[in-house]
């Protein structure tokens, strides 16, 4: 027993001193740096300011976010509705077929995503696969490029975030219990109804959860869009990038960083907010075990 | 329980086959408008394919399915106007009471207030109406399967169906929702169909019993009938306990009678079935239709009486089992109420007893 609680202690603290010295300082270190100011040769100096955080209301920071927003929500929507059906027919397939299926979302993983991101350019460009596919097909004539656009980079971040979108939301299809959806039936709901009323409320957290991780990285990827999207393809990833790197200017870069920071909070509360609609009790007798006094209105 | 209407519920000639292993065979089945039906057997024996193949969750592999004369084969669960109770009872858990209940009539778009007022009476009826907010993780198990029964039985369907919906309650509570089942069934006045493997709550709710085994009726009749008139060895078996004789055909009688060798001495057996000179027989006794008498006791010779010696007596309350083995080898079980004018019901081990029986309580079948 005491072995074992020794063991829980010292595990947990193990990863509470990492989260804490790589994500959590440098997350307070970024925050403070976001309220200090700059100078050509320093890329910091101890002198507070909101400087920063004004200059993200200019317009230019503005219509990168909401690109980035933009972009990110339907490449989520996309990733949904793309692997939501997928995610079903995996959770309900016999066990035969499940293990090949899962290995059509975990083959992507075994190669370098920027290797990836690059394949997609193979087809996208200029003579490229699918140009050379319309043609052949006889649908497109001549030579075209879907570089360097917001499809592109819809595409990249679409097929490259796919899968973790199909996980969690199979995780919570897998979880279903399908006499609800017997008992549905048999209370008159068709197929669609029974999916609206039952199946999709209750599959809600992995919606939301797939949902989370698909969206974040989308807007904090900085490769694809500037692999796909080009150069001067600025999304709130590729903005943080480049004030750090080449814009040489940490404290702006630290304060768009933020920015984000506290839309993932932001968006971490919401899904706790709709898993706790399917999720309260989880096991029925806890809360009664007969302790509770019967039936109240029966007196 | 004649229905001028006919059956309201219907199989003819109904199998379901899975691959090459056959659930049900060849059923054919009537249910009167109003009865209380239950269908009972051991796990596996296929009463709850019955169950499944009248609300459409299995199609049959052969045969016809009527819902009040209608062929329903090719009707889909959600339009067949049968509703269930299930095992588990399948709450929805991310709605309240009051929204599970009103599951039914809002599919059937029904307007708001009618549902309104229709959830609120199959609360009441159940007991549940200061409930209607909670969520089925709130509830006791009592109380979750009293949502599942009001969430099925207020959308007024014309069979409600019930799949052994008590088997997850403790003792006390289902005696309790057995009465209450039963008293719902004579509120509403509609068919039950309840499908238990316990053969004391099927006799103590049912109008008619259907015993199963392995795929294939066994018995159809009321718990008296099944209990007392038992036509096969598994139906004997299955309810209660029993004791089972062996004998051997002596000579034909008149009313239907049999002079026959039981156990090595004659007696007057009655059956209804037909026996050859010869033939061997089983005859059936419950344990509680058996007489014992001490040897020295003064009935104990009166009449033909199988002699046997006490094996072991338990103490069980209202009576007393007791074990017996019989000069033939063949142990038996009797069971004596305590009895005000005969205390003398304890017996020691190894004690020599006579065993009878009020001739015409036997049931005898043929041997195999």
């Amino acid at each position: 027993m005491t072995e074992n609680r020794k063991l829980k202690t010292i595990s947990i603290t193990i990863v509470c001193i990492w989260l804490g010295v790589f994500a959590l300082l440098p997350n307070i270190a970024l925050l403070l740096v976001s309220f200090l100011d700059r100078t050509e040769t320093n890329f910091f100096i101890p002198l507070l300011t909101l400087d920063n955080y004004a200059k993200l209301l200019a317009p230019t920071f503005i219509s990168v976010l909401l690109k980035s927003l933009a972009l990110a929500g339907i490449s989520t929507l996309a990733c949904l509705v793309i692997g939501y059906p997928f995610a079903y027919i995996l959770a309900r397939t016999g066990e035969r077929l499940r293990p090949w299926l899962f290995l059509l979302i975990i083959i992507p993983f075994w190669t370098n995503s920027l290797v990836r991101t690059y394949s997609i350019y193979t087809i996208l460009q200029n003579n490229g696969v699918l140009n050379a596919l319309l043609n052949r097909l006889g649908l497109v004539e001549g030579s075209f490029s879907l570089m360097y656009t917001n499809f592109s980079v819809f595409m990249g971040l679409t097929y490259t975030l796919l899968p973790f979108m199909i996980l969690p939301l199979y995780a919570s299809i897998e979880k279903l219990d399908l006499r609800l959806l017997d008992a549905a039936k048999d209370l008159g709901a068709g197929p669609v109804r029974a999916f609206w009323h039952i199946t999709l409320p209750l599959t809600l957290p992995g919606i939301a959860a797939g949902s989370i991780l698909v969206f974040l990285p989308s807007l904090s990827l900085f490769y694809v869009p500037e692999i796909l999207g080009g150069i001067n393809y600025r999304l709130l990833g590729s903005f943080i990038q480049y004030y750090f790197s080449k814009g040489n200017n940490w404290p702006l870069g630290a304060a768009a960083s933020s920015v984000l920071t506290l839309l993932l909070i932001l968006l971490a509360l919401f899904y706790r907010l709709a898993s706790r609609h399917t999720d309260d009790g989880g096991s029925p007798v806890a809360l009664t075990g007969g302790k509770r006094p019967k039936a109240g209105g029966r007196a | 329980m004649e229905n001028r209407n006919g059956p309201i519920l219907e199989m003819r000639g109904v199998s379901k086959a899975y691959g090459s292993t056959t659930a049900v065979h060849d059923i054919n089945l009537q249910i009167a408008n109003g009865e209380f039906l239950t269908l009972l057997g051991p796990s596996g024996c296929g009463k709850t394919t019955i169950l499944r193949l009248f609300s459409g969750f299995e199609a049959p592999t052969k045969g016809e399915l009527l819902l009040n004369g209608r062929m329903i084969n090719d009707i889909v669960p959600e339009k067949r106007q049968l509703n269930t109770v299930f095992q588990n009872y399948a709450l929805f858990p991310h709605m309240t009471v009051r929204e599970n209940v009103a599951f039914g009539l809002r599919m059937q778009r029904r307007p708001k207030d009618e549902i309104g007022q229709r959830v609120h009476e199959a609360l009441r009826m159940v007991h549940l109406e200061n409930f209607a907010d909670r969520r089925p993780a709130q509830l006791s198990g009592g109380q979750q399967q009293r949502v599942a029964i009001a969430r099925a039985v207020v959308n007024n369907p014309m069979v409600l169906l019930l799949d052994e919906p008590f088997s997850a309650l403790d003792f006390k509570l289902r005696k309790q929702m057995q009465f209450e089942i039963k008293h719902l069934q004579r509120q509403l006045g509609i068919t039950f169909i309840f499908v238990t493997h316990d053969q004391e709550e099927a006799f103590a709710m049912s109008d008619r019993v259907v015993v199963m085994n392995e795929g294939y009726i066994e018995q159809i009749g009321t718990p008296q009938e099944i209990y007392e008139e038992p036509e096969s060895l598994f139906v004997a078996r299955f309810v209660g306990e029993i004791n089972i004789l062996e004998g051997i055909i002596l000579e034909a009688l008149e009313n239907n009678s049999y002079l026959a060798k039981v156990e090595g001495v004659d007696f007057i057996l009655r059956t209804r079935r037909e026996f050859y000179v010869g033939d061997k027989a089983r005859v059936l006794l419950r344990p509680e239709d058996l007489k014992v008498f001490h040897i020295h006791e003064e009935d104990s010779s009166a009449g033909p009486h199988l002699n046997g010696r006490i094996n072991d007596s338990v103490y069980k309350g209202a009576t007393v089992d007791i074990s017996i083995t019989l000069d033939s080898g063949t142990q038996i079980l009797a069971a004596e109420f305590f009895n005000e004018d005969d205390a003398d019901i304890s017996y020691n081990k190894g004690e020599r007893v006579t065993v009878s029986w009020v001739a015409g309580w036997e049931v005898v079948l043929d041997y195999d």
